[in-house]
């Protein structure tokens, strides 16, 4: 008993290295006992994954667990690859870059034709702009999303997409890969002295336009470099130099195309474009239950919006919609299958669902009209990879691939299933789902706090709790040491109940830490435990508060 | 978008359509297009056949969706599938010349030129008024780019192949066309936006120098393409080669005339105009439309081999359609013109039949000639009249059915058929109103359904939003816009037979 709380308290509060609970944790680790869904082969049952400096380095039933690795206890739980969300902007800040980084995405003058190159940005990239600021890298690794392709949005040639793991220390470390992909769109300047172009006509002739000028570009600057006395110098073009060098890094051209008409645009276009040497994928796809065979003859792979079509809230309930849009509502969903029957590869993307699991909920929603399960699965990982052409590094649980890793407690489509932890690049992440007061809170727990006890040798120790209470009790924030800082997983105040939890590796495997007692208003009283230990302490704030409140009080 | 808000629209210059198919979904009567017997025989029917008078009792054989057969007794064998038309009247398929039906956008307005642009490109075949206008008895129409400037983009003939994909709309060997347009719409001087630079150019003197201009750079640039190919063709080397110019190569196509130019104008003074323009760079106007001043210079129009497409009766919603009238497609008939009376606007195009019959009353046009204003006529206007615009062996079976004289009031289509398909069909029409209207209702109880069953699904986020498209509300409010030319008060059950008596009296 004593040894073990002794561990516990000197984890907590000298713990060696410094813990930073959620990817801080040395990069060994081993998850032993679990099922295993490699997507690349058949399931394995009670099998071990051994995971070294961001690899899977081992992966089978009876594989030796270095002694290095920290020991995920494996049984009841599921371990699939890191899902992918295979078109977002999702790890890149939403606000446009500052004038002078990116260009203007809007010309300032209406543009008078293709030639003042309108909405085109194709020089920004998804590599470039990441960063870990976005809120949603944590959000969307929650989910399960390990991966993203990401693109700057807003424009007709609005930027270069680029593959990013969730997870990084530096922005730089998101990037897989880049640039994959060349998102364009049908935007419009909408007219009305907008310039050109103002209608969707005007942007395919601007896009057709685009990509001649880019072959004409590549071949005229080659004439050049070759002759440079006897030929006239071509001018340089910052839309053409950009696209031709994603164009010969392989990057797919992604057409959107979502309903029928769009689909079958889309197919004339890849042959209209014929731009040397590219290839292309479309997004949308949400009518491909009308055109799945013809896209299936094109061969080309389909992005699926997950944002099913449905009713607008507030819809004018005198404007009923057509049967054709009634119908387009209720098959949606069963496109996935669609494709999937006539042997189109496609993978899925977010479209604007803003919470991770909504997009697991509208996968079910597809399996539920026809879709196999493997396939949904495939989708939401190896053939995402294999669309943007990482699945020599990504999408399946194998040898020597990304330790990209999603480990939940059943069936991934399950509703009940919850996430326990997602590896990203190697690093762990625990996944909670917080809990939820009962009852609203009295008074509000928010302020550093110093939090005293006892260890078990009887040397007085400290800690640091910042704690943060939204309105409805919630809390969050970080629990330091002298040695550390940990954050909170999960914490809530409910009237003048408080709990809260940290995640630090004891012995070599993450234990929780709980703090719960009570708040009266102005100090905390409750237990720590870890396993099955614990012990008393209190919690009072810095006295400045109150120092402040008597200054205060006496300038009056 | 800006400075927008209550901005009057002119529906022929403006229109949005495509925001509203976005928003919603056109009614699709039926998604697949319907099955096509190899042969089959019309009997029983007044056939007009345009091209060799009129045919009491007769029989079309239709074969692989061409005219086989017509006449008294034709020799159908015993599987051809027959269509009683006793009491009915048969005619050649009608032809718009003026449409802008299936559409997903109809004007470039942003640049005087807008030649780069292609209505092929964005036809839409669930557009409710392709169904609509086949209710109407047309069979093919011009599909035209607005006349927001003075070139304006390329245009197609289709065929109205209700329930097939867009790729089969298109008339198959149909040439190609470009809009023109001239006087107002093209200066804009009805479309200025407060706060906007105003777009050049703001005279009829600029939208000469326009048209002008852009012929030279086209004449320039082909220059370009052929002094090239013929010092590559010579085997000189490290050539750079012309840049490929989308705006200019429709034109080149104009001037080697494989590409029609369809003019939209009013007034003599600028047809005038672009007959001389025409002329001095070698290129030929195949229709001018609307052309409501036609009838000053039907010589003219005559001499220059120049089609015109005109309205019946529709003038004075602008200064430059003031000096219009009702004789008007009389008038240059009877001077030497092929004239044909297009519609303009998807609902005008339902009742093409009695625009035409407006030329009897209007001028005393003969009962062929002026079933020939939306059927021959048209059809030698875009060059199909091979295909199209009479009933007789070896054409299309473009034909509508109808259960009276056609030029009469009270005709209603009975039967539409392109290439020997039914593509409308009154009786089919009503009898699966009921079946639309149950599974319309049993996918709303669907939905509601669902929503009931957790309503804490519910989200706030518009749904069917397509990638790269803006959000709705960024959108110009879809409003039925007012048509640039005010309707006349319709004249009622008027039967154009009584018409014809009635004419010269007015």
């Amino acid at each position: 008993m004593s040894a073990v709380c002794f561990t516990a308290l000197s984890a907590l509060s000298c713990a060696t290295p410094p813990v930073q609970a959620q990817g801080g944790e040395p990069q060994y680790f081993a998850i032993r006992g679990a099922k295993v869904v490699p997507v690349s082969g058949p399931p394995m049952e009670n099998a071990t994954i051994v995971v070294s400096r961001g690899l899977i380095t081992a992966l089978g039933k009876d594989v030796a667990i270095p002694p290095e690795a920290w020991v995920v206890e494996g049984k009841g739980l599921t371990v699939y690859p890191g899902l992918i969300d295979s078109f977002t902007d999702v790890g890149l800040p939403t606000a446009p870059p500052a004038s002078g980084e990116g260009g203007p995405r809007r010309p300032q003058e209406g543009a008078h034709g293709p030639e003042d190159r309108p909405y085109s940005t194709p020089w920004r990239s998804g590599a470039d702009e990441a960063s870990l600021s976005d809120k949603r890298i944590e959000t969307w690794r929650s989910g399960g999303f390990t991966t993203v392709v990401s693109s700057p949005k807003g424009g007709i040639f609005q930027g270069q997409a680029a593959v990013l793991n969730l997870a990084g220390e530096r922005a730089g470390d998101l990037v897989v890969k880049s640039p994959v992909a060349i998102p364009v769109t049908f935007q419009t300047s909408g007219g009305f002295g907008g310039g050109f172009p103002s209608s969707i006509m005007g942007t395919l002739a601007y896009i057709h336009q685009v990509w001649l000028d880019t072959e004409w570009s590549v071949k005229a600057q080659a004439t050049y470099e070759k002759n440079p006395r006897s030929v006239a110098r071509p001018r340089y073009d910052r839309t053409e130099a950009a696209l031709a060098e994603a164009l010969e890094d392989h990057a797919l051209i992604l057409i959107p195309a979502n309903n029928s008409i769009q689909l079958r645009r889309a197919l004339e276009l890849v042959d209209r474009w014929s731009v040397k040497g590219a290839t292309y994928a479309i997004y949308g796809g949400q009518m491909g239950y009308e055109v799945a065979s013809e896209i299936a003859a094109k061969k080309l792979p389909v992005l699926v919006n997950l944002k099913w079509p449905e009713a607008e809230k507030d819809a004018d309930p005198e404007d009923k919609p057509s049967l054709r849009m009634l119908r387009f509502r209720d098959r949606a969903p069963s496109s996935p299958a669609a494709l999937a029957k006539a042997g189109v590869k496609f993978a899925f993307y977010s479209g604007g669902i803003t919470a991770p699991k909504d997009i697991l909920k509208a996968v079910k929603k597809s399996i539920d009209v026809g879709l196999a399960p493997d396939t949904a699965l495939r989708a939401l990982t190896l053939s995402a990879a294999e669309i943007f052409g990482v699945s020599d590094r990504l999408g399946s649980v194998e040898n020597g691939k990304i330790a990209n890793l999603v480990v939940t407690d059943g069936d991934l489509f399950e509703e009940k299933t919850k996430i326990k932890m997602v590896f990203v690049d190697g690093r762990r992440f625990e996944i909670r789902e917080p809990e939820k007061p009962k009852e609203p809170p009295k008074g509000d727990i928010t302020g550093k706090w110093k939090l005293s006890y006892s260890t078990p040798d009887g040397g007085p120790e400290e800690s640091t709790a910042d704690l943060t209470m939204e309105k409805d009790g919630t809390i969050s924030g970080t629990i330091t040491s002298h040695r550390g800082t940990a954050s909170i997983i999960s914490g809530y105040l409910s009237v003048d109940k408080f709990s809260f939890t940290i995640n630090i590796p004891i012995e070599g495997s993450p234990a929780d830490v709980i703090f719960s007692g009570t708040f009266d208003g102005t100090s905390l009283k409750g237990t720590i435990r870890v396993q099955d230990f614990s012990l008393e302490f209190t919690g009072v704030k810095p006295t400045n508060a109150t120092r402040a409140a008597a200054a205060y009080g006496g300038a009056r | 978008m800006k400075g927008s808000t209550g901005f009057f629209i002119h529906a022929k210059d403006l229109r949005f359509r495509n925001l509203l198919f976005f928003l919603c979904l056109p009614l699709a009567a039926s998604a697949a297009p319907p099955d096509a017997p190899s042969v089959i025989v019309i009997r029983n029917a007044t056939i007009l056949t345009v091209s060799h008078g009129n045919i009491e009792h007769g029989s079309i054989l239709i074969k692989d969706g061409k005219i086989a057969e017509v006449g008294q007794s034709v020799s159908a064998p015993k599987d051809a599938q027959v269509i009683d038309a006793a009491g009915q009247f048969v005619i050649p398929g009608i032809i718009d010349c003026h449409s802008h039906i299936a559409a997903e956008s109809i004007n470039e307005g942003s640049v005087s030129v807008s030649s780069m642009v292609n209505m092929a490109e964005i036809l839409n075949p669930e557009d409710i008024d392709i169904y609509r206008d086949l209710a109407g008895g047309v069979t093919s129409a011009n599909i035209l780019h607005g006349s927001a400037n003075a070139i304006g983009g390329q245009t197609l003939v289709i065929k109205l192949r209700w329930g097939q994909p867009a790729a089969k709309l298109p008339f198959e060997g149909a040439l190609p066309g470009i809009k023109f347009a001239l006087g107002e719409n093209p200066k804009r001087s009805n479309f200025s936006v407060p706060g906007q630079p105003r777009r050049y150019p703001a005279t009829r003197m600029g939208v000469e120098e326009t048209i002008r201009g852009a012929f030279s750079e086209a004449r320039d640039y082909k220059k370009a393409w052929d002094e090239y190919n013929k010092r590559i063709g010579a085997g000189e080397k490290n050539l750079i080669a012309p840049r490929h110019d989308l705006r200019l190569e429709p034109l080149v196509e104009v001037l080697e005339g494989k590409r029609y130019v369809h003019s939209h104008c009013y007034r003599e003074d600028e047809i005038l105009m672009l007959l001389r323009v025409a002329k001095e760079f070698g290129f030929r106007v195949r229709t001018f439309q609307h052309v409501l001043e036609g009838y000053k210079v039907a010589d003219e129009l005559a001499a220059a081999g120049v089609g015109a497409s005109t309205f019946s009766d529709w003038w004075a919603y602008k200064v430059e359609a003031y000096d219009a009238i009702p004789y008007n497609a009389a008038l240059m008939t009877q001077r030497g013109v092929i004239v044909s009376i297009n519609s303009d606007d998807a609902e005008e195009a339902t009742h093409l039949n009695q625009e035409a019959a407006k030329s009897m009353k209007y001028g005393g046009l003969s009962h062929d000639e002026a079933l020939k204003m939306v059927t021959l006529n048209p059809a030698m206007q875009l060059g199909i009249d091979k295909r199209v615009g009479t009933i007789d062996v070896g054409k299309d079976a473009d034909l509508a059915i109808y259960n009276r004289d056609p030029l009469s009031a009270y005709a209603v289509v009975q039967k539409t058929l392109i290439d020997g398909r039914i593509y409308f069909d009154l009786q089919r029409d009503i009898a699966e109103r009921a079946e639309r209207e149950k599974e319309k209702k049993a996918l709303i109880d669907k939905f509601k359904k669902a929503a009931e069953k957790k309503p804490e699904e519910k989200k706030p986020d518009a749904a069917s939003q397509k990638p790269g498209e803006k959000k709705p509300e960024e959108k110009k409010p879809e409003v039925k816009k007012p048509e640039e030319k005010p309707k006349p008060p319709q004249s009622g059950g008027t039967d154009a037979g009584s018409a014809v008596t009635l004419g010269g009296a007015l």
